[in-house]
């Protein structure tokens, strides 16, 4: 006999649908909401930046969500949801008291540790800001430990901005520079114009001891990857979070998987090294 | 070879002593049979129901039974069917779910003893990899691992090769060497029709001491393995292995990717008869009231464009890029996730393809011209 029957049975503890009610909702533009979940009495959930939840809505389904809040705020875990899918859509409908089902926290995270001591330059691109912000977060929870921090992010237009409050306070901030540019502008916007990689002219980057955490559109990224190999940062401290159809969130349906990785378990975050011969090329 | 191991020999008419044996011990009893004009794997009560004296014919895009004029009881290779159905089910419902958040009726354990009876060598190996996959890693398929309990092999090494097989080329067969109960070669001999067994477990001590054996002869033990000497250098396909994975990472953008997809029609069939494919997605039914969901899990074929969507689109838009996907999946991907490759040579994708594509052929065409890069039109 193959020798493996005696598996153990043992279902651990973020495969098993649970449940946590809306405690706050916040709508981020036209069609993105954060939804701010709170355990039920009794249960714990912590995270590390960079994981997901498999959301589920009673008779319509599951999807993959990026965990978007602070880390150490544990009674409100936050969900940038867009509303795009059959189950992103009726995410978007639920209110205060609402119950959603979860799965979860899957993924490997952003290197919060290994970049201790650093400067960290964080690249988002549109909802790309989500799974970043709990790193922001983080920086901020404990800046001591970080060199310099730079936000760059770049949305379509003003209205596409998520975290606005967030992104006003942060902008405040003297142990922080967060630059921020849309594609398009409206008569009420004074910042910058263009893509985001145009924020690489504003900011002085010290290759030598820089980690980037890169999130958001494939082909922003690749323009972001250009963009920080012209600045000499060297592969092994570029970190991308990758996106790819899910169904499981634990590695046995096959659909995320992006060359030899599964995106779920594998990753999200890739350092580029990891998957250079991969990215970019295209349908892969 | 020292006398323990030396090999036994039952006679065809004992070999129904084992499926009753089985059937006693509680077992089902799940074997090759003859349906719709296919051998398929399903429940047996008998030997009787074995595609006696039948065999098959497997080109590429063509499957025919014939029949021997033999009473071989495994004068055939491998079907449409493949063990996976069994372990890994192409629907299963995971749970019912009520409106109030309760789960109502979880996945349903399965405790029966299952006997694969007439698995081929590379079937076993295709059971190992899904070993690997479904329960080798962080978190174990639940439905695999429940149904994967008590799975008793019988295992019929393949003395004729199928017109698409190429098991020796990747090392599963056409013997097998271990992960068996018990290892079977069929002897068709001019005084009469045995089974030359090898034991590979406690249970199948047990199970054979149930019959009437004998130990076999010298001339027998060389019979078999002159059979399976020459059935290696028979195979029906060959694949050079080495250097593979090699070969088609470095060739992501070559165009014979194009001229395949030319002839390819996405019908995931090869997706469905392999062995080791293991993908699958999952829907939510309702009822009319909505007071409960089910939730179902079935197989699914990266050949589609939903397989791989997200919001704005798919990811493998194109035919290319997706049978892309699933060759350097099963011969170079597969051996960075897994260790193995996840390709048994087995040759039913060959087979059941409609148009006959043939997987070996599409990595020869590759090695053939090896570094070639398609020219962009922009």
């Amino acid at each position: 006999m193959v020798s493996s029957g005696q598996a153990q049975l043992v279902v651990k503890e973020e495969t098993a649908l649970r449940w946590m009610s809306v405690s706050k909702v916040v709508k981020e533009t036209v069609d993105t909401y954060t939804l701010y979940l709170k355990p039920r009495t009794g249960e714990r959930f912590s995270f590390k930046p960079g994981q997901f939840n498999m959301l589920y809505v009673f008779g319509v389904g599951e999807v993959p969500i990026s965990i978007s809040g602070d880390p150490k705020n544990l009674n409100h875990i936050a969900h940038t949801v867009r509303a795009v899918g059959a189950v992103t859509n009726s995410l978007t409908k639920l209110r205060e008291g609402a119950r959603v089902g979860f799965r979860g926290p899957f993924g490997n995270g952003w290197p919060i540790d290994e970049a201790v001591g650093n400067d960290v330059l964080i690249v988002a691109g549109g909802i790309g800001l989500a799974p970043l912000r709990p790193v922001i977060y983080h920086l901020i929870n404990n800046r001591q430990d970080y060199g310099k921090v730079f936000v760059l992010y770049g949305a379509r237009t003003p209205n596409d901005l998520l975290y606005k409050k967030e992104l006003k306070s942060w902008k405040g901030r003297m142990d922080m520079d967060v630059l921020v540019t849309v594609d398009k502008g409206d008569e009420t916007w004074k910042g910058n114009l263009g893509v985001v990689t145009m924020l690489f002219d504003y900011v002085k980057l010290n290759p030598d001891n820089t980690y980037a955490f890169v999130c958001g559109p494939e082909i922003m990224m690749r323009f972001t990857v250009i963009n920080l190999k012209n600045k000499g940062l060297p592969d092994e401290k570029i970190f991308l979070s990758m996106e790819r159809n899910m169904k499981c969130g634990i590695g046995v349906c096959g659909h995320c998987q992006f060359g030899p990785y599964f995106v779920c378990k594998d990753g999200p975050v890739f350092r580029l090294n990891q998957i250079k011969m991969f990215f970019g090329k295209r349908e892969v | 070879m020292s006398e323990k191991d030396r090999p036994l020999l039952i006679e065809a008419q004992d070999f129904n002593g084992l499926l009753l044996s089985l059937k006693r011990l509680g077992y089902a009893t799940y074997a090759p049979t003859v349906r719709d004009g296919a051998i398929v794997y399903d429940l047996v009560d008998s030997a009787d129901d074995l595609p006696i004296g039948i065999g098959d014919v497997q080109e590429p895009g063509s499957y025919r039974l014939r029949k021997r004029g033999d009473g071989s009881f495994f004068g055939f290779v491998v079907g449409p069917h493949s063990w996976k159905k069994f372990l890994h089910p192409p629907t299963v419902k995971l749970f019912t779910i009520n409106s109030n958040g309760k789960i109502v009726a979880n996945l349903e354990n399965s405790d029966q003893k299952l006997a694969f009876i007439g698995v081929r060598p590379c079937e076993l190996q295709a059971i190992k990899i899904l070993d690997k996959v479904l329960l080798g890693g962080e978190y174990l398929d639940i439905v695999y691992a429940s149904r994967r309990k008590d799975v008793f092999f019988v295992v019929v090494n393949c003395i004729e090769p199928g017109g698409n097989c190429f098991c020796a080329s990747v090392g599963t067969g056409p013997e097998a060497k271990d992960g068996f109960d018990l290892c079977l070669t069929e002897l068709l001999k001019p005084d009469g029709h045995y089974f030359l067994v090898r034991i590979g477990s406690e249970k199948g001590r047990e199970l054979i001491s149930s019959v009437h054996y004998r130990q076999a002869t010298d001339e027998e033990v060389e019979l078999a393995s002159r059979l399976l000497t020459l059935s290696s250098e028979h195979m029906g396909k060959k694949l050079e292995i080495k250097g593979m994975k090699e070969l088609l990472y470095r060739n992501l953008d070559h165009p014979h990717w194009d001229e395949v997809a030319k002839r390819c029609l996405t019908c995931g069939n090869c997706t469905m008869v392999c062995p080791t494919c293991f993908c699958t997605t999952v829907y939510e039914t309702t009822n009319l009231s909505l007071k409960y969901a089910e939730k179902w899990r079935s197989w699914d074929t990266c050949f589609s464009q939903e397989f791989s969507y997200i919001h704005g689109g798919p990811i493998r838009y194109s035919i290319s890029a997706r049978y892309r996907h699933w060759l350097m999946h099963k011969m170079a991907t597969w051996m960075d996730q897994f260790g193995t490759l996840g390709c048994v040579g087995c040759g039913r994708c060959i087979t059941w393809c409609p148009v006959g594509i043939d997987i070996t052929e599409e990595v020869k065409q590759i090695d053939k011209r090896d570094g070639e890069v398609k020219v962009k039109v922009e």
